[in-house]
C-alpha cells in the first residue's frame, strides 16, 4: 500500500520532469542567441532532470538506488549553474555578440577592463 | 527488455528531447551553441539512465548517472576554457 502511493507520487514527478525537459529543448531550438538558449536550456533541463531523479528515488525507497539518486540530484544542482556560468563567460570573451534586442550588457565594461589589464 | 505503455511514452519523449539538443549540435552557428547543446545532452543523459533504472531493473545504472554527471561537467568546464583561449574570426 504505502510502495504503491510512493510510485504514484513518483510517476507524478516524472511527469513533471520530462514536461520542463521538453521545455527547455524547445527553447534550446527557437530562441535567437546562445546566451538566451543557454538560459533556457539550463535551468528547464536542470530542474526536470532533478525532478526525474526525485522521482526514481520514489519508486526504489530505502533502497541504495533511491540514495544514489539523491546525491546525483545534490551533485547537478551543483555543477549545472557553474557549466552554464563558464559557458556564458568563454562565450562572451570568444566574440559571440548578444542578440540585437538585448536591452542591458553590464559585463561589457568589466571584460574590457579585464582585457586591457 | 521490452518496453510497452507508460515508460514506452516517457522514453519516447526523452528521445524527442535529445534529438531537438542533436538538431542544435548540427545545425548551431557558433561553436558557443554546440558546447550549450553538448551539456544539455549529458544532463538529458543522466535523466534517462536514472529513469531506466526503475523500468529495467538494472539497478547499476543509476552508478552511471553519477559517474556520467562528474565526467559531463569536467567536460563542459573544459570546453569552455578552451572557447576563452579562442577568437570568433579564427
Amino acid at each position: 500500500m504505502m510502495n504503491e502511493i510512493f510510485q504514484i507520487i513518483g510517476t507524478a514527478f516524472i511527469t513533471i520532469g520530462l514536461f520542463f525537459d521538453i521545455a527547455g529543448c524547445v527553447g534550446l531550438v527557437r530562441l535567437p542567441d546562445v546566451y538566451n538558449r543557454l538560459q533556457a536550456a539550463t535551468k528547464c533541463v536542470t530542474l526536470g532532470t532533478c525532478s526525474i531523479l526525485l522521482g526514481v528515488a520514489l519508486w526504489l525507497p530505502g533502497t541504495q538506488a533511491s540514495f544514489k539518486a539523491l546525491l546525483c540530484i545534490l551533485f547537478i544542482l551543483l555543477t549545472s549553474p557553474t557549466a552554464a556560468h563558464a559557458i556564458a563567460r568563454g562565450a562572451y570573451i570568444y566574440g559571440v555578440k548578444p542578440w540585437k534586442g538585448t536591452v542591458v550588457d553590464k559585463y561589457k565594461a568589466v571584460a574590457s577592463s579585464e582585457r586591457k589589464g | 527488455m521490452s518496453l510497452s505503455g507508460v515508460p514506452l511514452i516517457f522514453s519516447v519523449i526523452l528521445f524527442i528531447c535529445c534529438f531537438l539538443c542533436l538538431y542544435r549540435i548540427l545545425k548551431g552557428p557558433s561553436s558557443a551553441d554546440r558546447i550549450v547543446a553538448i551539456d544539455i545532452l549529458g544532463i538529458l543523459v543522466i535523466g534517462f539512465c536514472a529513469f531506466a533504472t526503475v523500468f529495467s531493473g538494472r539497478r547499476f545504472l543509476i552508478d552511471i548517472a553519477i559517474s556520467w554527471a562528474i565526467l559531463g561537467f569536467i567536460g563542459t568546464l573544459a570546453l569552455a576554457k578552451y572557447l576563452e583561449g579562442k577568437n570568433f574570426d579564427e
